[in-house]
């Protein structure tokens, strides 16, 4: 629980105005059936008269309005406390996300980050606004109904703790038995929903394997179980409602019988006024009575909620106590600009044994294109995201324009460096506020220079709005883009992972000659899997099971590399190389 | 407390969809005789309640007679009211268990039914459906929708009839007692739901907007998630918290506001409440004093009771109301789907083609997605048994498309496509996919486990076909390698590369052996080296089976017989890999681009 301490000292203070503001609506709405008590004994000893009866009706009414308003002043502030909290928590949680590395993202999943940031937050809101009130309230509520009726005949008193221990047995029982069904049923419908899934995502191998029947088979068993779940749940949870009724009726009941064996044991001279007070005690009791009840059903069904929210909160805390690993750097920059250097770097992700990459030494120095090329899971995107150290190597070095990129200040490291990514990812917003991302200046001669070296031929206005998860444009059109925001940045190095083999050849084609063009003094760094892509770069990096086993120009590398002659040699005929 | 996110948003200016609510209620035809008995149980169910209170009363007036008695009260007429009011309340109870009983079984009954309706309709509907629907949809289809369908006539069938008969009989109760006291706690509650009710349809406003505000911050939150290298190389954090800042105030604005008119709305439902309590109490004393209108202290306390009645068939009306809606708009999606057109039917077709030699023969096909626009203008071609044929071309042009027509997954508009010289359209469309296996560029595999994935619905597999076929594709060594072998669960736990996946499709398909074979796009997401594993597996494949092979990588399709070459939907040029270099065409052009050096 020690996210509360995320409360700051004016929710402190809106807490404290809401215990008073509680403490009032209780005490006006328990001070009610005193007048009514009152009234009831007036009338039974025929004592009364119209300005007492009005005298204590207007009390009454001056308790209702005081109630009122004290429970509205509550809402008010626990409508302010829980989303002052909710607001704060939320804005830390996506700060701390923000500032964290790849490796605490790797071990949350960005999923669970992200139902942390938005599920589980709105679940404290949940806590706060419902369960401060209550937890407040019906504490309060039962304590002073407890205290008002204990002065009351004891038989009272019995029956109606009786009546509470039945209630909320039968409440926590029902839950303890209905709890880990409803998780079961989250479960199968999870499972239900992935049967569907399948069966539309492979629509086309099913009705080729003429397979309906078998993928049917599947969905009604869980179909079944579900609804075998559900009706068991139902019946079960049914049996509340029925149990409180006769509960609560049965306690007025109880109450008059009890009331009614107390009048006859008053006989003789003083029997009228003790019996008339009778009545106004039964009549207040029962008020009281039915208060205590309802408070301890509230407060059993909060604690049976409160499960669920203890572990939104613990993932919060996960969170939020997690250190970041990846410390910041003090130097500015240097005079060097565009060389990278790798020095026997071995890496592997998060500690694990395995290393993905071993071994690995290299120079890029400024306007040369280094090639990097291999199997899937031989270690490239690893090499490149170690440069804008998005990790941090096991051991070696790293080094940009001469300085270790541990030393480096991250803000100007990636400075130094574009990237674009193997999976083309857009903001919401227009192209151009894509485009210029992370810049200070919006130029627009420029973004139409990099649209049109990146062969973006399909946007005429730059104000087009792109959707979240750019669904309105193809994956060819999200790279494209995706390549002219990495060459806007106009940085010193430019790194394209594996940018190119999504276009066509012939496009792959223009936007590499007009990079080349353009980009002369750059350092560019390109991951490729098509030979062509890559035949002519400076440098090519043959990399296998995280190891360079090949380094140097295309010639050279068929003469002396088997594994990239390989590679060649499944794309190309002999006689073209 | 209520489950977030699971109510559907209702639009306020929605209306009842009563064409809807009618197919639903056609569709709960099985279902008519318990709804039946489950109106008559809810119904039975409020005799308690109304009459409850009157007995109620009657038992106040004996045990405040009892008072001025000497004898004091007397008990076994007390004895006796009593126990009737215990028996009524047990019974009561029981049979609104009974309909809550019935209800689960018909609402969660209907709930099930109406999932296998949309799954079986699945089944038969065109390709064209899937192709131009979004997973989600069907998805939300399938679970929301009908959760909402089940809760809301859980929530709605009983209560609202019995809401309208205890409405209808306490008011009759109260006015039978006295005129007076039922108009001072009629008015009561309703000054309170009135003000309640205007108060709740201006913080709805405010509702929706939180709504919205929360979509957009999550959204904003899941993109700079998911997008975290793109944040971090660009510096773009600065700017991500900014936009966050924003939606974040927004969203407390919004909230704030819709929690202070909640806030001020719900106390006075209490305040209503406790309004009439007094106002009874008051008038009704006075009515005593005055000795006016027959009215005892019992009298009181059963008005007491009938006002808190009273005002909550007001309450769940205007609950039964939302939720009948939202159950219209739920009903309407499914319905949408229920009533699409199916597959044309075929048990009529008579002619099977089981030993086949593997001609295929395309003649003047036309065929279009949309009515209006053709995209295969007149195509034919004579392929024989046993040779490999290539389809090339840029993306979009249409190479798909001529595997969606030989499956059948689309109808072509005219012509005709041959198996045999047997048309297609004279076989059943099962008859027509026994014939072919087929390998895509998605791997689709389902959770369960390898054996299950390779055999799938093939009878009859033996486990040494199951070997044959694995060491076949290459991936005896790696099935061998993990604990469990053959029963290995594909979950997530078991991650296996782009490459393996493609290459336990292909053994699948080797284990359905078909004569035909159709592989698009199969390599087109695995490296060159891998590709070229999966190739020996699939050259095994392609030996004596007419295949289909679509490709973006041109080295895969060198050696075809024939290769097609499209281009925006039309069949450009054809010939085989020297041929069409020889022409300098489109082929030559896209082949020659990969070599093309920068200069």
């Amino acid at each position: 629980m020690g996210i509360f301490k995320n409360l700051k000292k004016i929710d402190v203070l809106f807490i404290g105005l809401m215990v008073f503001s509680v403490a009032f609506d209780v005490y006006f709405e328990l001070k009610m059936p005193e007048y009514t008590s009152a009234l009831a004994s007036l009338v039974q000893m025929g004592s009364a008269d119209m300005p007492l009866v009005l005298d204590n009706g207007l009390k009454m009414l001056g308790c209702a309005l005081a109630s009122t308003v004290s429970g509205m002043f509550t809402f008010v502030f626990v409508s302010f406390i829980a989303n002052n909290f909710e607001k704060n928590l939320r804005s830390k949680v996506f700060r701390k996300v923000v500032a964290y590395s790849d490796d605490e993202i790797n071990n949350f999943s960005v999923a669970s980050l992200i139902t942390r940031t938005t599920n589980d937050i709105t679940q404290t809101n949940m806590l706060l606004s419902l369960g401060l009130q209550l937890f407040i309230k019906a504490p309060l509520m039962a304590g002073l109904a407890i205290i008002k009726i204990s002065n009351a005949d004891l038989k009272w008193t019995y029956t109606t703790l009786a009546i509470v221990v039945v209630i909320v047995l039968s409440v926590v029982t029902t839950a303890l038995i209905c709890i880990p069904r409803f998780n079961l049923i989250q479960k199968l419908t999870d499972k239900l929903n992935n049967v569907t899934r399948e069966n539309i995502s492979g629509v086309r191998v099913i009705r080729a394997f003429n397979a309906e029947e078998y993928q049917k088979n599947k969905f009604e068993k869980t179909n079944n179980d579900i609804y075998k779940n559900h009706v068991f749940t139902g019946r079960v949870t049914g049996l509340i409602m029925p149990i409180m009724t006769i509960g609560m009726n049965g306690l007025t009941l109880a109450i008059y019988w009890i009331g009614a064996i107390i009048i006859n044991s008053y006989m003789g001279n003083d029997a009228l006024i003790n019996r008339a007070n009778v009545i106004g005690n039964m009549t207040a009791f029962t008020s009281y009575a039915l208060q205590v009840v309802m408070s301890f059903m509230l407060l059993s069904v909060t604690f049976l909620v409160l499960p669920r929210v203890i572990v939104s909160i613990k993932r919060i805390n996960e969170v939020l106590n997690t250190d970041i690993s990846l410390i910041d750097g003090r130097k500015e920059s240097n005079n060097i600009k565009g060389k990278i250097e790798f020095k026997d770097v071995d890496f592997s992700y998060n500690g694990q044994e395995h290393d993905v990459l071993n071994d690995i030494s290299f120079v890029a120095l400024k306007g040369e294109t280094i090639a990097i090329i291999g199997a899937t899971g031989s270690g490239k995107t690893s090499l490149v995201n170690l440069i804008p150290r998005f990790y941090d190597v096991n051991k070696g070095k790293v080094l940009v324009d001469d300085i270790d990129v541990k030393d480096y200040k991250l803000e100007v490291l990636r400075d130094k460096i574009s990237f674009a990514f193997q999976k083309a990812a857009l903001f919401k917003g227009t192209v151009l506020d894509n485009i210029t991302y992370g810049s200070q200046t919006k130029d627009t001669d420029r973004v139409n220079l990099a649209l049109k070296i990146a062969q973006v031929d399909f946007i005429d206005d730059l104000n087009f709005e792109i959707s979240q998860g750019a669904t309105n444009l193809s994956g060819g059109q999200k790279q494209r883009l995706s390549i002219a925001r990495a060459l806007y940045k106009d940085s010193e190095i430019i790194i394209f992972d594996d940018t190119f083999s999504a276009l066509d050849y012939k496009t792959d084609m223009l936007v590499r000659k007009g990079i080349k063009e353009n980009y002369k003094d750059k350092t560019i760094i390109i991951i490729a899997q098509r030979i062509g892509t890559i035949k002519n770069a400076d440098k090519i990096l043959v990399l296998d099971e995280g190891r360079i086993v090949g380094m140097g120009k295309h010639e050279e590398l068929l003469k002396t590399c088997p594994v990239y002659k390989e590679i060649a040699l499944t794309q190309l005929k002999q006689e073209e190389l | 407390m209520p489950p977030m996110g699971r109510n559907m948003q209702i639009d306020p200016n929605a209306k009842m969809d009563f064409g809807a609510l009618g197919k639903l209620i056609k569709f709960a035809k099985p279902f008519l005789l318990s709804i039946v008995l489950i109106v008559l149980c809810s119904l039975l169910a409020t005799v308690p309640n109304i009459i409850g209170p009157r007995l109620i009363s009657n038992l106040m007036d004996i045990i405040t007679k009892g008072v001025k008695n000497i004898e004091g009260v007397d008990m076994t007429a007390f004895s006796k009211t009593c126990l009737f009011l215990l028996c009524l309340y047990a019974i009561g109870a029981f049979i609104s268990y009974l309909s809550q009983w019935m209800m689960v079984n018909t609402t969660q009954g209907l709930g099930k039914n109406l999932r296998t309706s949309l799954n079986n309709k699945l089944n038969n509907l065109p390709l064209k459906y899937f192709d131009g629907t979004l997973i989600g949809d069907i998805l939300s289809r399938f679970t929301n929708d009908i959760d909402t369908i089940s809760q809301a006539l859980s929530q709605t069938a009983a209560t609202l009839l019995s809401s309208i008969v205890i409405f209808i009989g306490v008011i009759i109760m109260m006015f039978s007692i006295n005129v007076t006291l039922s108009l001072v706690s009629i008015g009561c509650s309703l000054f309170g739901f009135i003000m309640m009710f205007t108060l709740s349809k201006k913080a709805r406003k405010y509702f929706n907007s939180r709504q919205k505000n929360l979509g957009e911050i999550n959204g904003h939150i899941e993109e700079i998630y998911t997008n975290h290298h793109v944040v971090k190389s660009f510096n773009g954090e600065d700017k991500a918290i900014e936009d966050f800042d924003k939606k974040n105030e927004e969203l407390y604005r919004n909230s704030i506001r819709a929690n202070l008119i909640m806030g001020i709305s719900r106390p006075f439902m209490a305040f209503s409440a406790n309004l009439a309590y007094a106002a009874i109490f008051i008038v009704g004393i006075s009515f005593i004093l005055s000795g006016k209108g027959n009215i005892t202290y019992g009298t009181i306390i059963s008005f007491t009771i009938y006002a808190r009645l009273f005002s909550q068939p007001l309450n769940s009306f205007a609950q039964s109301m939302t939720s009948i809606l939202q159950a219209s708009a739920a009903s309407k999606r499914i319905f949408e789907v229920l009533e699409e057109e199916e597959l044309e039917d075929e048990s009529d077709k008579q002619i099977i083609v089981t030993d086949c030699k593997g001609d295929v023969a395309f003649n003047e096909v036309h065929f279009g997605y949309k009515e209006d626009t053709e995209i295969i203008h007149g195509f034919t071609g004579n392929f024989k048994a046993g040779q490999k044929v290539a389809i090339v071309g840029p993306t979009g042009a249409g190479k798909t498309t001529i595997v969606n027509l030989l499956m059948r997954f689309y109808e072509i508009n005219s012509g005709t496509i041959t198996i045999d010289g047997v048309s297609i359209k004279d076989m059943k469309r099962e008859n027509v996919r026994d014939l072919f296996d087929m390998i895509l560029q998605d791997t689709w595999l389902f959770e369960g486990t390898i054996k299950e994935n390779l055999i799938y619905n093939q009878e009859n597999v033996s486990s040494q076909r199951l070997n044959e076929v694995c060491k076949a594709v290459g991936l005896r060594h790696f099935i061998k390698s993990l604990p469990q072998g053959y029963d290995t669960m594909l979950d997530a736990s078991l991650s296996l590369s782009e490459g393996q996946k493609q290459q336990l499709t292909i053994a699948r398909a080797m284990i359905k052996d078909s004569p035909l074979l159709i592989l698009d796009e199969a390599t087109s997401n695995v490296d060159t080296r891998t590709e070229m594993i999966i190739q020996k597996a699939m050259d095994e494949l392609t030996k004596n089976r007419t295949s289909f092979v679509i490709a973006h990588r041109l080295s895969t399709i060198k050696n075809a017989d024939i290769i097609l070459v499209l281009n925006k939907g039309d069949i450009i040029e054809t010939g085989n890999h020297e041929e069409l270099l020889e022409k300098k065409g489109f082929y030559a052009q896209l082949y020659n681009s990969q070599f093309e050096v920068v200069a």
